[in-house]
């Protein structure tokens, strides 16, 4: 569904690649991850695989076009996207929030009709934010107003999402339901693309991980080939353990940096 | 739909007062006595003076708040107006050159205005359009207001160096007003802001998108650049019309889209809509009381929408903060 081979990104004016040759597809029913340390080119690759950026070198593609020779409207049909930040200036209720989803789909003069009604109904209770659909967005928690923008993406009824840090200063209920949530959406065959520094959400949700390092990757596979402890402590510049879940999932623990020293 | 139904009585009745008082009163039965049948003293008030201004200062008023609602939104930021954008400061400087050194014609000073609103657009677009065609709303904003004050000084200047009497005309002719009101000025107006306004009404959608911001907006679907550099067009030559019809009139542009947003929604849709109405409202009610307050002497409207703007908007926010 979403593609991406050799691809190099630039910033204009820059001196280095910002991402320097990284190769990725995401299918439809596949959960992949996209972690790796502050400044590593994780949004840059994102906004690479959306179009937003023209790559220097390699291709992007999209259900097997490539990214460039996409309409606005046309790839927002397909993909929904929740970005990373989003400053509310005019605060809409929920429910019109999420009807602004069905943007590339509404009529000619943006008549919204009975399907783009249905769609945004759908939409509120997949993310259950349905019971406050009259409230304004600028009253709601942090983890209330991720779900109504996941709903917004979601009313679009794209065929892959796209989650730019989508737990970022959520609690850790919020965190898993977001995660549980993208997961079953997953299962029922969207393609969905998720940046994370929740190496530990990555592990337990995700298919595939792609752990990235200076704009190149530095692993790409499943949680237990990728979250493994020489990889990570090289790449995060950090001593870490890695054991296990009850589940079956490799656990990233963090060390102390005392306890890495192993008390010489 | 009440709503609706209520803005639109309101604006009926606030239509109806401009037509029927002013220096000579008249009796509603003579207000539709004048509209339906041609003849008689009423019906000269009514069809020449009175109906050709209230409808041109709905228009404008309508206009102006249509504009500020969609450049707020447009630059996110609801401090933006009409006149942010280096329109007032050209438009001056038009006008203050032309009655300087300008003949007598009575159209001169509006076409000079005009043209200089004008150049001032193309200017600021120009400095605000970067790395080939984005227009980027932080650059346009600071272009503005360099624009608007490097035609100030320009315009001070002028002031400056040129005799009084002369420069009272300029300046009470940019505080705006209508009594310059015609048919021909009407027609001209009416057909001149159809475009306009069309383009910033069919792009209510998308303006509701750029509201969200950049990045969120082009993920839903907006084709982010053609829809800013469109909006921008099309506000900044209606604003420009308006200044040339009546001057610069504040205010308007600024306060009616958040009073209508507070009280109502910022769903572009219908936040267009209703600002027009509730803008066209706005300015008949101050036109009217600009010209019978201190009767003959008229007041300049733009004077007027601040004194009578300022409180009722305070008394709104406090409200809806309490």
């Amino acid at each position: 569904m979403l593609a991406c081979h050799d691809l190099v990104l630039r910033y204009p004016n820059a001196s280095r690649a910002a991402v320097g040759g990284v190769s990725l597809s995401v299918n439809a029913g596949e959960l992949v991850c996209v972690t790796g340390p502050n400044g590593s080119g994780k949004s840059t690759l994102l906004r690479g695989m959306l179009g937003m950026l023209q790559p220097e070198h390699g291709t992007a593609t999209i259900d097997g076009r490539d990214v460039s020779q996409w309409e606005p409207a046309e790839l927002a049909a397909v993909v929904g996207v929740v970005p990373q930040r989003e400053a509310i200036t005019f605060p809409l209720r929920v429910r019109e929030t999420v009807l602004l989803g069905r943007y590339a789909r509404l009529g000619p003069l943006g008549a919204v009709g009975q399907e783009d009604r249905a769609a945004v109904e759908r939409a509120l209770h997949r993310c259950d934010v349905n019971q406050f659909a009259e409230r304004r967005v600028d009253q709601l928690s942090g983890g209330e107003w991720q779900r109504v923008r996941v709903a917004r993406a979601l009313a679009g009824e794209p065929q892959a999402l796209v989650l730019d840090e989508p737990t970022t200063s959520l609690d850790v209920r919020h965190e898993m339901e977001m995660f549980e949530l993208v997961r079953d959406l997953a299962d029922q065959g969207l393609a969905a693309l998720v940046i994370t520094h929740g190496l530990n959400l990555a592990a337990r949700f995700a298919d595939r991980i792609l752990l990235m390092t200076d704009g190149h990757t530095a692993a790409l596979g499943t949680p237990a080939d990728v979250l493994i402890e020489p990889i990570l402590s090289q790449v995060f510049q950090w001593p870490v353990a890695v054991g296990t879940t009850p589940d079956g999932a490799p656990q990233v623990i963090p060390l102390r940096r005392s306890a890495a020293a192993g008390g010489n | 739909m009440m709503r609706w139904l209520g803005l639109a009585l309101v604006t009926a009745l606030v239509l109806l007062l401009g037509v029927a008082l002013g220096s000579v009163p008249l009796q509603p039965g003579d207000v539709l006595d004048g509209l339906v049948r041609n003849s008689g003293e009423a019906a000269v008030i009514v069809r020449e003076l009175r109906l050709p201004r209230v409808l041109l200062a709905f228009l404008v008023g309508g206009g102006l708040a249509v504009s500020g609602a969609a450049l707020q939104a447009l630059v996110r930021n609801p401090l933006a107006d009409p006149y942010l954008l280096g329109l007032s400061g050209g438009a001056g400087l038009g006008a203050v050159l032309a009655i300087a050194f300008g003949g007598g014609s009575p159209w001169a000073v509006p076409i000079a205005a005009f043209a200089g609103a004008l150049v001032a657009v193309a200017l600021v677009y120009r400095l605000s359009v970067v790395a080939g065609r984005r227009l980027d709303p932080l650059v346009l904003l600071l272009a503005g207001v360099v624009v608007g004050s490097f035609a100030a000084a320009l315009m001070s200047a002028i002031i400056a160096l040129s005799d009084a009497p002369r420069l009272r005309n300029a300046f009470l002719w940019l505080l705006g007003g209508f009594s310059s009101a015609s048919w021909p000025t009407l027609a001209l107006f009416a057909v001149y802001a159809v475009i306009p306004l069309a383009v910033l009404l069919l792009a209510a959608r998308g303006l509701d998108l750029l509201a969200l911001g950049e990045e969120p907006a082009r993920h839903l679907g907006a084709d982010v650049d053609r829809l800013r550099r469109r909006i921008y067009l099309a506000a900044s030559l209606l604003t420009a019309a308006s200044v040339a019809t009546c001057g610069i009139i504040g205010f308007v542009g600024l306060v009616i889209p958040h009073a209508v947003r507070r009280t109502w929604t910022p769903m572009h849709r219908v936040l267009l809509p209703a600002a027009f109405m509730a803008g066209g409202g706005f300015l008949v009610l101050a036109d009217l009381i600009a010209r019978t307050v201190l009767r003959p002497i008229e007041m300049p409207v733009g004077v007027v929408t601040a004194l009578v703007g300022v409180p009722l908007f305070a008394l709104l926010l406090r409200r809806s903060l309490a």
